[in-house]
């Protein structure tokens, strides 16, 4: 979806500030967050991809005024609610109303403590569903698409004609994942643009960007 | 968040702890998720996971022209090899600077970091002004963290719009030859393996 947190080549968001001896969480509740959401991650509740989009769908000047872990709270929320494991009675009186939906799993101590499973990404590797359409060096142009859902092509490298550089095997697709189609696995590549044709003729010279994108974004230029 | 509490201050602190608190209640509750668990994330987090992971990774790197070559080749799996206590996960990409390439690593649709390598990322590397820019004036960005190279050098931006996670191995220092591991790891900071930093001079650690 077009939304405010595909940012890539906006102006007016002012300086970067970086923060000398920053600490892992300003709060403790940032902690609390992170570590609920990797339980449930664990546990199978949704993919990633989902709480991205459910991100995306937050009002512009919501995911614009709150924090990194606040928006993870509030995605959190709503795909809790979405998809039936807790309602928003629930969560408004801080106290389950009713009894659970079980998971598959759930994160223990022990598997935390072992390092494994706990703590560990899985894979998102799969399959290849068929040969890989383009190789190192071919000159490919990203599709002008404008999903309503979520997708991982940003808005400024769309309709570009760049470079494949590397091949990474086949992926689970975000653009399907995030709306429970499936993982649906797709080849994904290193595409390097030239600044000019993202920015212009006045862009940096020197400047080179690329994004990682999926086979069904690209097409040969 | 309601809107009131999406200002900065005490109450909006206190209205996001209050609100977390239900979510932990609740999640408890229900039976999905172990509360002694949740700690020792935190805690493996605050102790355990952090840069001076990266740190070894691109020391060894430096030493070890062998090592080296596995790291740009398959980063994953050369890092993997290090035996690492948190498995890195199987999609990492080690990108190297030289002389004429300066790497820069950003995501600009979410905040996408090499976590087990670099462990979390900071607040800046999140905002709005690094993701918005990093792709298109990085070194505007670069020039706020006093870092000025020179005008012929190629500088590459890597967006992490997918599961690829990126670590940059930055340019060894010279009056290094001859430093252990150990030694060399002090040079390295977390900035320069996101290519916001240089590696510290051999004058600055101890």
């Amino acid at each position: 979806m077009d939304g405010v947190h595909d940012m890539g080549g906006m102006d007016g968001f002012g300086r970067v500030e970086p923060e000398s001896n920053e600490p892992v969480f300003h709060a403790p509740w940032e902690g609390r967050v992170l570590a609920m959401q990797r339980s449930l991650g664990y546990a199978g509740a949704w993919p990633i991809d989902a709480s991205r989009f459910a991100q995306e769908q937050l009002p512009p000047r919501t995911y614009l005024s709150a924090s990194y872990y606040q928006r993870w709270a509030l995605a959190m929320e709503r795909n809790l609610v979405e998809r039936g494991y807790a309602g928003a009675d629930e969560l408004s009186a801080g106290h389950a109303l009713r009894g659970g939906k079980p998971f598959a799993r759930k994160l223990t101590p022990d598997l935390v403590k072992d390092g494994k499973e706990g703590m560990t990404r899985g894979s998102f590797y799969r399959q290849a569903q068929a040969p890989a359409r383009f190789r190192p060096g071919d000159r490919v142009r990203t599709k002008n698409i404008h999903p309503p859902t979520h997708t991982r092509l940003p808005r400024y490298a769309r309709g570009r004609t760049g470079v494949i550089e590397l091949v990474h095997g086949c992926n689970v697709f975000p653009d399907t994942m995030a709306i429970d189609k499936g993982d649906n696995p797709q080849w994904l590549y290193t595409v390097a643009f030239e600044a000019k044709e993202l920015w212009g003729p006045d862009a940096d010279p020197t400047l080179k960007v690329s994004i990682d994108a999926f086979e069904p974004y690209l097409e040969p230029a | 968040m309601t809107e009131h509490d999406q200002h900065e201050g005490s109450s909006e602190l206190s209205e996001t702890q209050l609100r977390v608190r239900a979510l932990e209640t609740v999640l408890t509750e229900k039976g999905y998720i172990d509360l002694a668990a949740l700690d020792l994330i935190i805690e493996a987090y605050e102790t355990k996971i952090g840069p001076h992971t990266g740190a070894r990774v691109v020391a060894k790197a430096w030493r070890d022209p062998a090592f080296k070559r596995a790291l740009l080749d398959d980063g994953s799996k050369a890092v993997r090899a290090l035996g690492h206590e948190s498995r890195v996960g199987d999609h990492l990409v080690a990108v190297e600077n030289t002389p004429a390439r300066h790497n820069m690593v950003v995501c600009t649709l979410c905040s996408c970091y090499p976590w087990d390598v670099l462990g979390l990322p900071p607040v800046w590397y999140k905002s709005a002004p690094y993701r918005s820019r990093a792709v298109k004036d990085p070194r505007g960005v670069l020039a706020e963290f006093g870092i000025k190279l020179p005008a012929s050098t190629e500088i590459r931006v890597w967006d992490s719009t997918a599961e690829t996670r990126f670590l940059v191995l930055p340019m060894r220092p010279r009056g290094t030859e001859g430093w252990s591991e150990e030694r060399l790891a002090q040079l390295i900071t977390r900035d320069a393996m996101i290519g916001t930093g240089l590696p510290k001079r051999p004058e600055e650690v101890a």
